[in-house]
């Protein structure tokens, strides 16, 4: 490991920005939706630790100034939520029982394919509040006795990973009205699929922020009865 | 437009919601707890909207930027995640376009019978 990195705070701050500028400057270039900024800024600063054998840990002095900020940005998200609660109040139903059926196929789809596979119970449990903001996930992980680490892992993946292909799967389900696509990003890809949401407009972002909390609240009661069935 | 006032503002209310994260014995972040005490500080009038839009509008746009050390973490789980690689992946991706197909049809569908409703 190359110990000379060890002594700068900057380094992993200005590391993770340029490679995010260069993610976005990709994207502009190509247009296509598997060039996502952060997959990309994300995999650049992988190669720049690996090839430069920086440890993690090192990167983390600086990028830490950065995470710092995602507690008040996801504050923040009740701006856009304040603004169309109007709009919130006329489909009440409909974002109930959207976000609910949302949760439900999680933990069921979750809990069968754990079967198929014939994970164990700390496997399945891992797994369990894997669509769901990190900050909850870990927390059910942990109270249900499932690996912390890993589930950390899948839930940033599934959240990259619902960001990419949140137009796609869009499409292929025909789901046009933009309360439906905000809330199915929230529930499916939490923060990250809102910053997705946020792209693609003000009533999809405002709708995804209030899928996290709420999507997020209905995971911790879901899963506790869930993690019983394995 | 005082951008410092307005980021006090939402740091206080983030404190707010840390202090309720560890009084209250739930797995639920201080950040969730943040977003609703500001919906309500927002709805109730005891904050205006014009005293953190502006600042909210440019954390909020630069937030993908803050999930890149965490993501950038995958590194370090690695090895704890090796042994259960592809059952993880498929369910991965199986759920997360299940979860997005559903949540998606469902709201779809009970915005469009009560748009229907009122018609009739």
């Amino acid at each position: 490991m190359n110990a000379f990195f060890a002594d700068f705070i900057f380094f992993g701050a200005i590391l993770s920005l340029a490679a995010y500028e260069a993610g976005l400057l990709i994207k502009k270039k190509f247009k296509l939706a598997v060039l996502n900024p952060l997959l990309i800024a994300t995999v650049c600063v992988m190669a720049v630790l690996l090839l430069l054998k920086v440890e993690y840990q090192h990167y983390q002095e600086g990028a830490k100034y950065i995470s710092y900020l995602l507690t008040p940005a996801t504050v923040c998200l009740a701006v856009p939520l304040y603004e169309q609660l109007e709009l919130l109040k006329r489909n009440l139903k409909a974002v109930a029982g959207g976000i609910t059926a949302g949760v439900l196929s999680s933990l069921i789809s979750v809990f069968l394919l754990a079967k198929l596979f014939s994970l164990n119970h700390e496997q399945y449990v891992t797994l369990l509040p894997k669509s769901i903001t990190t900050a909850i996930g870990m927390g059910i992980s942990e109270e249900l006795g499932g690996i912390q680490t890993i589930t950390v892992a899948v839930i940033i993946v599934t959240g990259i990973l619902g960001n990419v292909i949140a137009e796609f799967v869009c499409k292929i389900f025909r789901i046009e009205e933009p309360i439906a696509k905000g809330l199915a990003l929230g529930t499916a890809s939490h923060a990250i699929g809102t910053a997705k949401a946020m792209e693609l407009g003000k009533i999809e972002g405002a709708m995804s922020s209030l899928a996290i909390a709420v999507a997020g609240l209905l995971t911790v009661i879901g899963a506790s009865v869930f993690a019983n069935l394995m | 437009m005082n951008y410092l006032k307005q980021f006090t503002i939402i740091l206080f209310v983030s404190f707010l919601g840390e202090l309720l994260h560890i009084i209250v014995p739930l797995p639920i972040p201080a950040s969730v707890y943040g977003l609703i005490l500001m919906l309500l500080a927002l709805c109730f009038g005891v904050l205006r909207l014009e005293q953190v839009k502006e600042t909210a509008d440019f954390l909020i746009e630069i937030m993908p930027v803050m999930f890149i050390p965490a993501a950038v973490g995958l590194l370090e789980s690695w090895s704890a995640l090796q042994p259960i690689f592809v059952p993880v992946v498929i369910i991965t991706i199986l759920t997360t376009v299940i979860v997005m197909g559903v949540t998606g049809q469902v709201t779809q569908f009970m915005i469009r019978k009560g748009k229907e409703g009122k018609k009739k």
